[in-house]
């Protein structure tokens, strides 16, 4: 092969394999994109029905509810303007607790209640997820 | 009165590092050799200023000083000593005091190489270095100081997050920085190849042992780091795709093709602009790493800064660091490559794609932390990008990769057939297809095609490795034995393919089950069944707490007693969870207990994780490989003829 050819083809090469590569990550990225909504923006109707995304709130004091006999759940998040009921069935994190900001992987099942496949406290509990942070900060908009 | 004194210190050793920045670089340019031979004394100096501050800062831990208001916000008087000590690096100034530490130590390490670089490289090098500590000094000093004290003390201080009191914490960071730090060295060693006489085999020789001190170092703390996440977080995840861990993954990915790119700028003089820029570029990542995970964008136990003038800086400096380290490239590029003479099957050609494949990784992790920030930058809304994308473009790229790693070891440099390499891949890919089909059956009950591929691929890079190694082992004589960066790749390879088989194994196979239990309740979960024999309280140093007792038994018989704990921490009042695990070789037996339901019962999480060690020990055997690689002689040889009187 001349010099020439092997240059064309290590590039062709080259670029093949980008080509795949962007039309994976494209393809995975499209699928994996999950978007977060607050209580309030569930309410206005932004959030999909059809599709996962991510909640947050404060978990509202006594509303955390339990099924009898299984690791079921129910509670309540609020952004303080709207609330949104959850139901999650599995181990709550340890920094679960009513008054504290969550946020929970899920989605919405048609009647408008949440099923959460994850719910996620974070480390601290000092500590306020940044979503949700933001959520109530928009909700004061929203009364406003 | 001694905090006092390593403030100064400190203050000194900025002072220093500046000199360092300017001075040598003066000297290197108007070539004079005694503002060039102040680098070495200066460096050195650098170093013991910054170890006494840090040691100055560890002895406010030991004795409670809680007058300074780092101490008093991370350690408590009831925290056990060896945890105060860690706590030094357990937040944001004191981790910032240890990168400065490791950097001082990488430069004070870099002036005792014993080798045949000349003194204006050298100098050059050690100035390079010098203004990279000097940014983060001031950095810490101006926007994040230790030392600072806020009177009157506190009569206690906050406490260490709980998470952070484990042993693992300890050793993680410390290793996880002399790797991300590490790579500064041969960002110093490409500016001052830029800056002087070019890239070339020699250079390459000089800057491979950087690299692969650094790059272990770096497989060995993002390892501990993912062991800790799976036994302290409580629920068994060895791997997230958090952006705090892909901030340490893309500088492993990419170091990892600087490794085998120096291989062929050292062996066969190409790749030179390729090698520096990954050299940049890896380094640029360590520091893109650090913004991330110390500006307070992301959220998560390492994110302990939430002041925005530290972001704007560590940017800042970003910018100007690998901005200057690229015009300084644009300005003095290498020539391009004599690719012309090599065939297509040639070793060049499996490490060019090598760096191609990870360097389309780097990339993919890069979009996927980057663009949620990007997004909520821009206001365009909030979102996160889960871990199946990262899975579902990962994969795709790994399986080539180890395909590669197979034919990659048995080409020859510059000349090579294809013909040639598949007559010899025959053996070892029948050998690799039975063991891989051998251990598949055995393993798998569900059919997953992908655990099979998976196999095929780790064992067909074993075999190679190992018939590769077996060949030069029964070739070698006492005049030319096995040189150990041979030996060193070997191990490498062995442990990646060793960590693919755990990932893929233990992410295939694992079984996870929640259940809701009381005392004396038994449970049948995969082939075993698990016995909540007891439940009592308990005490320790700084918390309190209940502590379980389960029996779990297979075909009537105990093989494992676990004992999970729900602990207390007194100073913050924080819960953690502190799983049972019983280790194996095959499989981990893993039960953690969630919280408490009603009187009687607790949200029980129980896990098998087949073979999940593996991903560890083969992170180590990669690491190990690194080490043995960078001892090789020929790395440290003198060259004596080159220069006949050596400078003290």
């Amino acid at each position: 092969m001349s010099p020439r050819k092997k240059r064309l083809l290590t590039l062709a090469l080259a670029v093949a394999g980008l080509a795949l590569a962007t039309g994976l990550i494209l393809t995975a990225f499209e699928k994996n994109l999950m978007y977060f909504y607050s209580p309030s923006e569930i309410a206005d109707g932004k959030a999909p029905d059809n599709r996962p995304f991510r909640i947050g709130g404060m978990v509202v004091k006594g509303s955390v509810v339990r099924e009898k006999d299984s690791l079921g759940v129910w509670f309540n998040l609020t952004d303080y303007a709207h609330e949104r009921m959850v139901y999650y069935k599995g181990i709550l994190p340890d920094l679960f607790r009513e008054g504290q900001g969550i946020v929970a992987k899920g989605a919405l099942n048609g009647t408008g209640l949440f099923v959460a496949t994850e719910v996620l406290a974070k480390h601290d509990e000092n500590y306020m997820p940044p979503e949700v942070a933001d959520a109530l900060k928009k909700a004061q908009g929203y009364e406003n | 009165m001694i905090v006092e004194l390593g403030h100064f210190s400190t203050v000194l050793a900025l002072i220093c590092s500046a000199m360092l920045s300017i001075i040598p670089i003066i000297g290197a340019q108007t070539n004079n050799g005694h503002l060039m031979a102040i680098a070495k004394s200066a460096a050195r100096a650098q170093f013991l200023l910054v170890f006494l501050g840090f040691l100055a800062l560890t002895w406010a831990f030991v004795t409670n000083d809680f007058s300074l208001t780092y101490v008093a916000s991370n350690s408590n008087s009831s925290l056990p000593l060896g945890f105060r000590i860690s706590a030094v690096w357990g937040a944001h100034e004191g981790s910032l005091l240890l990168w400065v530490l490791i950097l001082s130590i990488w430069m004070a390490a870099f002036t005792c190489s014993n080798n045949d670089m000349p003194p204006k490289f050298k100098a050059r090098v050690l100035a390079i270095l010098g203004i990279i500590s000097f940014g983060f000094l001031v950095f810490m000093l101006f926007t994040s100081n230790p030392f600072l004290r806020s009177l009157p003390p506190p009569a206690n201080g906050l406490d260490l997050n709980p998470l952070l009191q484990d042993l693992g914490l300890i050793i993680h960071p410390p290793l996880l920085y002399a790797g991300y730090v590490g790579f500064s060295v041969p960002f110093a060693l490409a500016i001052a190849a830029l800056l002087g006489d070019g890239v070339n085999p020699a250079w390459a020789r000089w800057a491979r042992p950087w690299v692969l001190v650094a790059w272990s170092f770096l497989t060995v703390g993002i390892s501990l780091g993912s062991w800790w996440a799976y036994y302290e977080l409580g629920w068994g995840g060895w791997w997230f795709w958090d952006p705090v861990e892909n901030a340490s993954f893309m500088p492993w990915l990419l170091g990892t093709a600087l490794i085998h790119s120096l291989a062929a700028s050292e062996k066969r003089n190409i790749f030179k602009s390729w090698t520096i820029l990954l050299a940049i570029a890896t380094f640029g990542l360590s520091l893109i790493g650090t913004f991330l995970v110390r500006s307070g964008i992301l959220t998560s136990v390492h994110a302990f800064a939430t002041d925005p003038t530290r972001g704007v800086f560590i940017l800042a400096f970003l910018t100007i660091v690998i901005g200057g380290a690229l015009a300084v490239f644009a300005a003095n590029k290498p020539q391009s490559d004599p690719l012309a003479s090599n065939s297509l099957a040639a070793r060049e050609t499996f490490l060019l794609t090598n760096s191609i494949l990870l360097s389309v990784a780097t990339a993919t992790v890069l979009l996927g932390t980057l663009y949620p920030l990007l997004i909520d930058a821009l206001g365009l809304g909030k979102m996160s990008v889960g871990a199946p994308y990262f899975n579902s473009v990962f994969i795709p790229l790994m399986v080539p990769l180890l395909m590669l790693i197979g034919f990659g070891q048995s080409a020859h440099w510059r000349r090579d057939s294809f013909k040639r390499l598949l007559s010899v891949a025959k053996y070892p890919a029948a050998c690799a297809t039975t063991l891989a089909v051998g251990a598949w059956a055995m393993l798998d009950g569900t059919g997953a095609i992908q655990a099979a591929l998976a196999l095929l691929m780790a064992f067909w890079v074993i075999v190679t490795t190992l018939k590769n190694l077996y060949l030069q082992l029964s070739n070698a004589t006492k005049i030319s034995p096995v040189r150990r960066a041979f030996l060193g790749q070997s191990v490498a390879h062995i442990g990646f393919a060793v960590t693919v088989i755990g990932v893929t194994l233990v992410s295939i196979y694992s079984v996870e089950k929640h259940v809701r239990m009381s005392p004396g309740e038994s449970i049948e979960f995969s082939n075993y069944q698990a016995t909540f024999n007891s439940i009592k309280k308990i005490t320790g140093p700084n918390y309190s707490g209940v502590e379980a007792t389960f029996n779990v038994t297979q075909d009537e018989k105990v093989i494992a007693v676990l004992f999970p704990q729900k602990r207390n921490y007194n100073a913050g009042s924080q819960t953690m969870t502190e799983a049972g695990i019983s280790a194996g070789i095959t499989k981990d037996i893993y039960i953690a207990l969630g919280e408490k339901i009603d009187t009687e019962d607790w949200g029980v999480r129980l896990n098998i994780k087949p073979f999940v060690r593996w991903i560890w020990f083969g992170a180590f055997l990669m690491a190990a490989g690194g080490m043995i690689a960078a001892s090789d002689l020929r790395f440290k040889r003198l060259n004596k003829n080159r220069r006949p009187s050596r400078q003290t």
